[in-house]
């Protein structure tokens, strides 16, 4: 039963993940981030931030179309509600392989080149979907409109088992329909899932090769080693993280839209896995989780807010801080984040994970000789 | 790797179904109380919380901005701070500043980025952690259908903001979406005649159609209306939401043999189309022996205000105009007026009448129990909130009212003066049998909190 097996510290990191994610309810309380469809974003988010670390923190192949496997996944999805049925399961199976095949060809086309010219190929192969979804293909993704269900879908399945509902359905598992909080328990598992196989590619010969290919990829094929299907096999087990990542948003929110597959999502995600730490387990989670955060709660707050926050002070002081201090929040967020960003890279070089290892090692008990960050400085890049 | 020293996998199986136990599954236990009230979001204190998605950034953002103001200004009237605007003229007189069924009313703001994922993000988090028993807003009849989508699923009502498509209150219609705003097909009817009697029936039309379901549909109806007069269309050209750069569009459109230019944009896109078109001097040009002219089927001051001179003796419709005349309309300029230093655009109003009328429709039905409200409001007939005499049709939800025919004023006496109405389409003439658009409302109650 190796199949299942981790080591002794992969399972301390999972046991530990595993009850941080389950316990969102709670610690995520009071921060005021504790409602379903910000919980939902923070596990699914997180899965396509450790899918795409697969192939960017193993191979150091930067993509710049991550996003388009996102929405590929997420239209798949909603056609299966509309055709099929309401169920969970066909849903992400038709996702995660739609989106594999897309995977499959972009990046057979694209691993052709590595370095910059790889991620300008995938950004372009992006934006063509992109194109593609917004104005060509409106009848299959309803463009800029964006796909939903509609109470006239043929649902097969769903009809012939039962009688059809009155008012649009929500999506189900074996029957059973999502409440908010369910949906993400459900978006949980899969992330726990999704995250054990990450272990497993991790500590696997196979991750082990993928590593190899970012520290020298000239002296792997000097030692006889045909590189690529390797790549590939890393582009496309990404590519399938990503369309489970769009199911799961489809599956608790049946929309999907062309802005899913925008080149800003793509750069979304390059941002989540640099902020958190690139190449380590939790280091994406946690930058998946710092921006949606950062999207979804400093974008709310609105002048009043700051008002309120800053009224301990004096109003001829308070009234010009308050001032200045909303232009960072409501719908200048974006300018908080990019603050953050240039603080990390130029600080903390390897994200908040290098932060919280040198914190670590500042109070460590062991005083851990080399740390893992050291190490990942290789020579030739 | 496989040394699994102290860790059986058993153990472990035990120990992670107790966390599942401990973590996942007593929450659901500690909601199902908070959960388990009459209805979704029922206010319980003595605020009630209302919910304003809008876009504050993207290509209608400059409409964003002013449906805001008009937002916080009618919480303002409910809670009776300020002159009361159009509560004192609106024909309902349940209203009496003591805030909604005596609770004093608070909202939450946020940004749909006029981008249908993002606004219904937003009203998600709204409804699921602020507690908000409406949402109203958009700018956007993508966002708008999105949103109203999302409220028939969790049995909030929805009040749609400026939404101009057909397809809100036709094929996407919902038992909990209610639209004040007109649409384009009643902008076909409106500015049909109009175009008749000033260009005359022997014309060639060029359509650009912002991408989504509003563009289309007042492409359809833009091209059925001036059809009938007689018009020919060339084959339409499609542009993306926020363009910003429309020159390669309008390139083509002088050496395609048409002598009109149908500009369906709306917010920053119509703004940039209408002056490019502008500084490409098609306005100056003559095909097929006739000037060239350039229509914009939907308009707004705002929209009139960054386009400047170029839309100066343009053709469109609006839903509502500050400078019409009524007690309504003066009402609500001036205490808009008064407190932003500008008149209001039509988004501000449709917007404004949206919270008053949902406010007044909660006091009518004695509750805010979204099946009474919605009985409240289907087939209500109401007066004094700027466009005569209304009707909220209960078949689809849609508002009955006069429609204006505007067009950009040729020498505006001041910054403000910008559009003038040059006609106005009765309410009986833009009445049209539901029917022709399909789509079913569903039912006015959600399994779903």
């Amino acid at each position: 039963m190796t199949l299942f097996a981790l080591s002794r510290r992969d399972l301390a990191v999972f046991a530990v993940f595993a009850v941080v994610v389950l316990a969102m309810p709670f610690w995520l309380q009071p921060l005021g981030a504790a409602y379903p469809a910000l919980m939902q974003k923070f596990v699914i988010s997180a899965i396509f931030a450790i899918g795409f670390n697969i192939l960017f923190g193993l191979t150091g192949y930067l993509s710049f179309g991550h996003a388009a496997f996102l929405g590929v996944g997420s239209y798949t999805a909603v056609w299966s509600f509309k055709l099929l049925t309401m169920d969970a399961i066909p849903a992400i199976f038709f996702a995660v392989l739609v989106s594999g095949l897309f995977a499959l060809v972009i990046g057979y086309l694209s691993l052709r080149r590595s370095g910059i010219y790889f991620s300008i190929l995938t950004l372009a192969f992006a934006q063509m979907c992109y194109n593609l979804a917004y104005s060509v293909l409106t009848p299959i993704t309803n463009g800029e409109t964006s796909l939903q269900l509609t109470l006239s879908d043929p649902r097969l399945i769903d009809t012939a088992l039962a009688p059809r509902p009155a008012g649009l359905p929500s999506a189900s598992l074996f029957g059973h329909s999502f409440s908010g909080l369910e949906g993400f328990y459900f978006c949980a598992v899969v992330l726990l899932i999704a995250f054990f196989v990450t272990q497993k590619i991790f500590a696997s010969p196979f991750g082990m090769m993928l590593r190899a290919i970012k520290s020298n990829q000239t002296r792997m094929t000097y030692t006889g080693f045909n590189t690529r299907p390797y790549t590939l096999t890393a582009f496309v087990i990404s590519g399938m993280f990503a369309g489970l990542a769009g199911a799961l948003f489809a599956i608790t929110d049946p929309l999907a839209g062309t802005e899913r597959m925008q080149w800003t999502a793509s750069g979304e995600v390059v941002l989540m896995t640099i902020l958190g730490g690139v190449g380590t387990l939790i280091g994406p989670v946690i930058g998946a989780w710092f921006i949606e955060y950062f999207e979804n709660i400093f974008s709310a707050f609105n002048e009043s807010v700051v008002h309120a926050f800053f009224s301990f002070l004096p109003a001829e002081i308070a009234d010009p801080v308050a001032l200045v201090a909303s232009k960072f929040v409501g719908e200048g967020w974006q300018l908080t984040l990019g603050l953050l960003f240039v603080l990390v890279v130029v600080f903390l070089p390897g994200g908040i994970m290098e932060g919280v290892r040198r914190i670590g090692s500042l109070f460590g008990r062991r005083g851990t000789p080399v740390s893992p960050g050291a190490a990942r400085a290789q020579p030739a890049e | 790797m496989t040394n699994l020293k102290g860790f059986s996998r058993r153990g472990v199986l035990k120990g992670g179904l107790a966390g599942i136990l401990a973590t996942g599954v007593s929450p659901l236990i500690f909601s199902k109380g908070a959960y388990a009230q009459e209805f979704c979001n029922a206010p319980t204190g003595d605020t009630v919380t209302l919910g304003f998605v809008m876009p504050l950034t993207g290509a209608y953002a400059d409409e964003g901005a002013d449906q805001q103001r008009a937002f916080l200004l009618a919480v303002e009237h409910l809670n009776g701070e300020g002159d009361g605007g159009m509560i004192p003229t609106f024909s309902s007189k349940t209203l009496t500043g003591g805030g909604i069924l005596g609770k004093k009313v608070v909202y939450v703001t946020g940004d749909d980025q006029t981008k249908p994922d993002a606004g219904r993000d937003t009203a998600r988090r709204m409804i699921e952690r602020d507690g908000a028993v409406m949402i109203s807003g958009a700018s956007s009849s993508g966002v708008a259908i999105a949103e109203q989508a999302l409220c028939q699923e969790k049995g909030i009502i929805y009040m749609a903001g400026l939404t101009h498509s057909n397809d809100t209150t036709g094929k996407d219609k919902k038992r909990f979406g209610f639209r004040h705003f007109f649409n384009a097909y009643q902008s076909g009817i409106a500015l049909g005649p109009i175009l008749g009697d000033a260009y005359g029936k022997d014309r060639v039309a060029y359509h650009l159609t912002a991408d989504y379901t509003w563009g289309w549909t007042q492409e359809e109806s833009m091209i059925a209306a001036t059809e009938a007069l007689g018009w020919k269309t060339l084959p339409p050209v499609r542009t993306p939401v926020n363009a910003g750069d429309f020159s390669q569009y309008l390139t083509p459109v002088l050496n395609s043999g048409a002598d009109v230019l149908v500009l369906n944009h709306y917010g920053f896109d119509g703004v940039n189309s209408i002056t490019q078109a502008m500084q490409f001097g098609m306005r100056d040009k003559q095909v097929n022996g006739k000037d060239f002219q350039i229509v914009l089927p939907l308009v707004s001051d705002l929209m009139a205000k960054g386009a400047g001179e170029a839309i100066r003796g343009v053709y469109g419709t609006a839903n509502w105009d500050w400078q019409l005349g009524d007690e309504a309309s003066k009402a609500f300029t001036k205490s808009f007026g008064a407190k932003y230093g500008q008149p209001p655009s039509q988004i501000a109003q449709t917007s404004y009448a949206q919270v008053l009328l949902y406010a007044d429709a909660c006091e009518r039905a004695g509750t805010f129990l979204p099946s009474a409200v919605i009985k409240a409001l289907e087939d209500y007939e109401f007066d004094g909130l700027g466009n005569g005499p209304t009707t909220y049709r209960g078949s689809d939800h849609q508002c009955f009212k006069e429609v204006y025919a505007v067009k950009g004023k040729d020498a505006p006496a001041n910054p403000f003066d910008l559009l003038e109405v040059v006609a106005t389409a009765s309410k009986e003439s833009v009445t049209y049998d539901p029917a022709i658009f399909g789509g079913e409302l569903g039912p006015d109650t959600a399994a779903a909190c």
